[in-house]
């Protein structure tokens, strides 16, 4: 995956100031970026999806500059075609399944019908189980279907990266296991290139072809990973 | 019957007209007072909630020297022979006036209770600004701005002091519920007054017990 990210932000607030200073370059297919709470790996994910606009650097995807400040290039994240994945999955609660994975599909000022069809939707509803429950809105949905959905939704547009912000952490222990399995299933049929930030070495050894460890802003190294400390909360 | 019909039906006429602008522009209020970062949002705040705390005969008044045949707009209106005062389109303004902060409260509350993490998932999934607020930000603050229309319409309605000030009280073209139970109880005619005084109560239940039907299921269900 040619990815190469080289930014630098500063974030201020009353009580503190948090710089962020990221630079790597991802040549797995699979990456992490990994590191404790509060690191940055969220920000960074951001930056790249165009939520963030860091002060300076840049970003390039397969030779395309998403950002560059040295240019004048700031991509506006509807253009950069990536899917990201968020934490709580981000799903909208007032449409049903069907209408989540149709969102981005369907374009103009009014959502997509409650039947709304399209053969793309068929398959990634039957790709992940998501037939029998097409119609219910997110909050009928279990921990797990609300993952697949957001998968869905991400996926149905066929992007160039999928960016993963901490995937597993709202699901139980048992779940996690399941659904690690299944995205990594998915990742290898599709052959996409994703980036997932997590704090969890389980995820690291799923997923961590290439690992980057990110430190109170700042990437520590660019080198397989070498192992995890575990501090007692 | 008849003496209480017209009324009704003015106030009816006056308080929707009232409440339908009222929408459009307390929308339009709250979310830029709900996305915009600035230190002057809470004076504007608090300048557009002012008709809450104010008398509506000073209200009225005010609309009367803004409006007025030598206002300063009303005597721009002039010129295109359009008059507000001693007209229902006056009292429309007068009920706008005083019941907007319900709407632009509600729909700011609603606006700020939205989480942005959706507007940003829209975003990455190629979604225009625009066509976001009306598919994203617009429906999950539907239930605040709607709940705050209801009560915009219901304080429109009862609104007195602004409209007699300045759309007065001639029967049958500005004389709404509220004017004529005044009128009925200034002139002593106490039968026009109860029967208008149980017009105005029943058409007040029968709004409220709509307005619980309107409020569609699922929007209760995923509010928030």
């Amino acid at each position: 995956m040619p990815l190469t990210v080289d930014i630098r932000k500063t974030l201020r607030t009353a009580e503190r100031q948090f710089t962020l200073d990221v630079s790597f370059t991802a040549s797995a297919q699979r990456m992490v970026l990994f590191g404790p709470s509060g690191a940055g790996k969220s920000l960074t994910l951001q930056a790249i999806a165009g939520l963030l606009r860091p002060d300076e650097g840049q970003i390039v995807l397969h030779g395309d500059p998403l950002f560059d400040s040295t240019r004048g290039i700031d991509q506006k994240p509807q253009a950069r075609r990536l899917a990201y994945l968020f934490q709580d999955y981000a799903l909208f609660p007032h449409l049903n399944v069907r209408q989540n994975i149709g969102f981005g599909m369907h374009t103009g000022w009014l959502n997509p019908g409650r039947r709304f069809s399209h053969p793309q939707i068929d398959y990634w509803l039957d790709a992940l189980d998501l037939k029998t429950v097409a119609g219910h809105h997110p909050a009928q949905l279990s921990g797990g279907q609300k993952q697949r959905v957001a998968l869905a939704r991400a996926l149905v547009a066929q992007p160039r990266l999928l960016l993963l912000d901490e995937p597993f952490s709202a699901l139980d222990h048992a779940l996690r296991a399941r659904m690690r399995q299944e995205l990594s299933d998915l990742q290898t049929r599709l052959d996409i290139p994703m980036l997932l930030i997590t704090h969890d070495p389980d995820d690291v050894a799923a997923f961590g072809d290439q690992v980057v460890q990110v430190y109170d802003g700042s990437v520590r190294e660019n080198a397989p990973f070498a192992g995890y400390q575990r501090t007692v909360s | 019957m008849e003496q209480a019909w017209i009324p009704l039906m003015l106030s009816l006429k006056v308080a929707g007209w009232a409440t339908a602008l009222n929408i459009v522009f307390g929308v339009a209020a709250g979310f830029g007072l709900a996305r915009w970062h600035s230190g002057a949002r809470d004076l504007i705040d608090s300048l557009l909630t002012l008709p809450l705390v104010m008398p509506p005969t000073v209200l009225g008044y005010y609309l009367l020297v803004l409006l007025g045949r030598r206002g300063v707009f009303g005597a721009w209106l002039e010129r295109f022979d359009i008059q507000l005062v001693f007209t229902w389109q006056g009292a429309v303004i007068a009920s706008m006036v005083v019941a907007f902060p319900l709407v632009l409260k509600s729909a700011r509350a609603a606006f700020e209770s939205v989480d942005p993490q959706l507007e940003r998932a829209a975003r990455t999934l190629g979604i225009s600004e625009t066509a976001i607020f009306f598919r994203v930000t617009l429906p999950l603050a539907s239930r605040g701005i709607l709940a705050g229309a209801l009560l915009a319409f219901a304080r429109a309605l009862g609104e007195f002091g602004a409209t007699l000030m300045i759309a007065g009280n001639l029967p049958g073209r500005t004389q709404t519920l509220s004017v004529a139970v005044y009128a009925a109880v200034q002139a002593g005619d106490d039968s026009t007054a109860n029967f208008l005084v149980l017009v105005t109560s029943v058409t007040c239940v029968v709004i409220l017990v709509l307005a619980g039907r309107l409020v569609p299921q699922h929007s209760l269900m995923t509010s928030r």
